[in-house]
């Protein structure tokens, strides 16, 4: 699967993060670009988490940009599926 | 060898000398004489009406004689707005001077642009309190063969007049000074305030250049600094940046995380046994730290309790308390914003002090040793309590021992305050990066999520527990925030020593190891 739309959720701030998010044409699989504050301690669990919530969407084909000032883990994953839905033109409510 | 805090410490640096490692607090100070000499300070002659003025800093420095291996002095009151430590370093460097031990009392962003002269063999050996920034990270990765020596006001004293540090010239930055060399930071376009960190440099350094952007009829008062000191007097366009000097005045936080660490910080402090009377108090001009001065100030008003002297770094909002009549004296080493340094000037009760009565341990007793109550902060804080303000989570060096740790050892009532994390990173530790100030000198820490007092302090304990304060062990809230945050991953280092953490006594509390870049 891919993205509808592209998409963000998120902010600059500190113990935020910010997702965009656009579709890829298909079979060009994921482009993942992360960038993170905490990169060297909580570099491989940020990407881990994008990993599988990915993977739980199926979306193959993705670009992901990721710009984190520290959040932790459940404000990444609020994010990431705010974003996710509103990409992929999911997202119930008035912040469509 | 391992210190008394189990850090392994080296018997011997190349460049530095033999380490005596730390084996506690009060251990070395508890003899009551110390081994150490006092170096005899330099003595020059001059002679009636002999001019000091030279017409450029350049000037001034050619006459000071600079040789290759010598070591240049700073004070950092101008903090993030000083030009002078970048010019001098940069026209020394156009002299072909090498290998310079730079001995400044802080250094600070604006210091960057001195990097390349530590990359060319201009710069080999630094002593300071802090560093930060591009500095910070550049001697973190090891771009110094010497490792640099941390050390702490108090500390710095110390070191220079038993001879560790040997200044050879000494540049003080003045807002006001006279054709004589007689200066103060305490009035002019570029006013900084207290002038405290130089006196030591201006009595021990061989050479002293004066470097003002106002040059007053003679002779300039108040005698912050004295002509009897002072080889070269230099008139510049301006002496730093006077927006980052000091401005204004000095603002509470807003943030609801400081408010509510520094409001029960307060509650604390109320509760502690030594909210009375005639207590000295001081607190750090940052966030949480100085936020604690404003619910403090309430119970003063509320409990009409009236305290004795505030010292240290000084804030308007000190300023404000004295003039409110809660404090008698203000004891001031170093000013923080603009109205600091019209008090210093008008108001008798607000006294400048020189680093050696602030915070220096080899003397008959500095003022540090009679606090009360002083707040601190930390970068980070392990389970007994150590305080690191020196290396950050990503393992740069980007702080300042300051007054930290001499402060902490004076103080009936140490109290740390910080956040139980910053952005994903936990502040509580199993064991802190690097130590400055060692637990047994930290009697409580407050973070948001809880009050954690050392348990070698059981009074203190009893007192809060009674008053209903929510108590936590250390250990608990540790695991608590680790699972809020996840746990870090850890960094690497080699074994490379690039930076000596001095305990205030000489003493060598921590190294710090050349980080692996990813």
């Amino acid at each position: 699967m891919k993205p509808k739309i592209a998409a963000q959720s998120g902010t600059f701030e500190s113990s935020d993060v910010i997702f965009l998010i656009e579709p890829m044409a298909d079979n060009s699989g994921r482009k993942l670009e992360i960038s993170s504050t905490v990169m060297q301690q909580f570099g491989e669990s940020f990407h881990n988490i994008v990993t599988e919530m990915l993977d739980s969407y199926n979306l193959t084909d993705i670009h992901l940009i990721a710009k984190d000032k520290g959040a932790l883990e459940p404000t990444i994953k609020a994010r990431l599926e705010t974003a996710i839905k509103r990409s992929m033109d999911q997202q119930e409510g008035t912040l469509k | 060898m391992l210190n008394s805090l189990g850090r392994e410490i080296p018997e011997y640096i190349e460049g530095i000398g033999k380490l005596e490692p730390f084996q506690g607090a009060l251990m070395k100070l508890g003899k009551g004489w110390m081994d150490e000499p006092t170096i005899p300070a330099p003595n020059r002659a001059y002679l009636p009406h002999q001019s000091k003025l030279c017409k450029t800093l350049e000037e001034a420095i050619i006459r000071s004689n600079p040789q290759n291996g010598m070591t240049v002095s700073f004070h950092h009151h101008l903090r993030n707005g000083d030009f002078l430590l970048v010019q001098t370093l940069t026209i020394l460097h156009n002299m072909g001077i090498r290998e310079i031990t730079l001995a400044s009392s802080s250094l600070n962003e604006c210091h960057d642009p001195i990097l390349p002269y530590l990359i060319d063999g201009t710069v080999t050996r630094i002593f300071s309190s802090g560093i930060r920034n591009q500095l910070g990270r550049a001697i973190a990765l090891g771009v110094l063969e010497t490792p640099v020596v941390i050390h702490s006001h108090g500390g710095r004293v110390r070191s220079i007049h038993t001879g560790k540090i040997r200044i050879d010239l000494a540049i003080i930055s003045a807002s006001a000074a006279d054709c004589e060399g007689n200066a103060t930071g305490s009035h002019g376009k570029s006013a900084f305030g207290s002038i405290g960190y130089a006196v030591i440099d201006a009595r021990y350094a061989k050479e002293v250049i004066v470097v003002t952007d106002n040059l007053v009829d003679y002779p300039c008062i108040p005698l912050s600094i004295s002509q009897n000191f002072i080889d070269h007097v230099v008139v510049v366009d301006s002496i730093g940046d006077a927006s980052k000097i000091a401005t204004g005045t000095t603002r509470i936080t807003k943030s609801p995380m400081d408010l509510r660490i520094a409001k029960l910080a307060a509650d604390v402090i109320e509760q502690s046994g030594f909210f009375v009377p005639g207590f000295s108090f001081q607190v750090g001009a940052g966030g949480a730290s100085l936020a604690v001065a404003k619910f403090i100030r309430e119970k003063m008003r509320n409990k009409s309790i009236r305290g004795s002297f505030m010292l240290g770094g000084i804030t308007s909002y000190c300023v404000d308390m004295l003039n409110d009549g809660l404090f008698e004296t203000i004891f001031d080493v170093q000013s923080f914003d603009a109205v600091v340094s019209n008090s210093l000037l008008n108001n008798r009760r607000h006294i400048e002090i020189p680093a050696a009565l602030y915070a220096n341990p080899f003397n008959c007793g500095c003022i540090t040793n009679k606090i009360d109550v002083v707040v601190l902060g930390a970068l980070e804080i392990d389970v007994d309590f150590n305080v690191n303000v020196i290396t950050g989570s990503e393992g740069y060096i980007r702080g300042a021992s300051g007054g930290h740790s001499d402060t902490a050892s004076g103080a009936k009532l140490t109290v740390v305050v910080c956040p139980s994390f910053r952005g994903r990173i936990p502040i509580i530790k199993k064991r802190v990066h690097t130590v400055v100030t060692p637990g047994e000198t930290v009697h409580v820490l407050v973070t948001e999520r809880g009050i954690c007092v050392n348990p070698a302090f059981k009074e203190l304990e009893e007192n809060l527990r009674r008053a209903g304060l929510n108590l936590k062990d250390i250990h608990d809230l540790e695991v608590e925030v680790d699972k809020i945050t996840g746990i870090p991953g850890p960094l690497e280092y080699t074994d490379k020593i690039v930076g000596i953490v001095e305990y205030r006594d000489g003493t060598i509390i921590d190294v710090i190891h050349q980080l692996k870049e990813k």
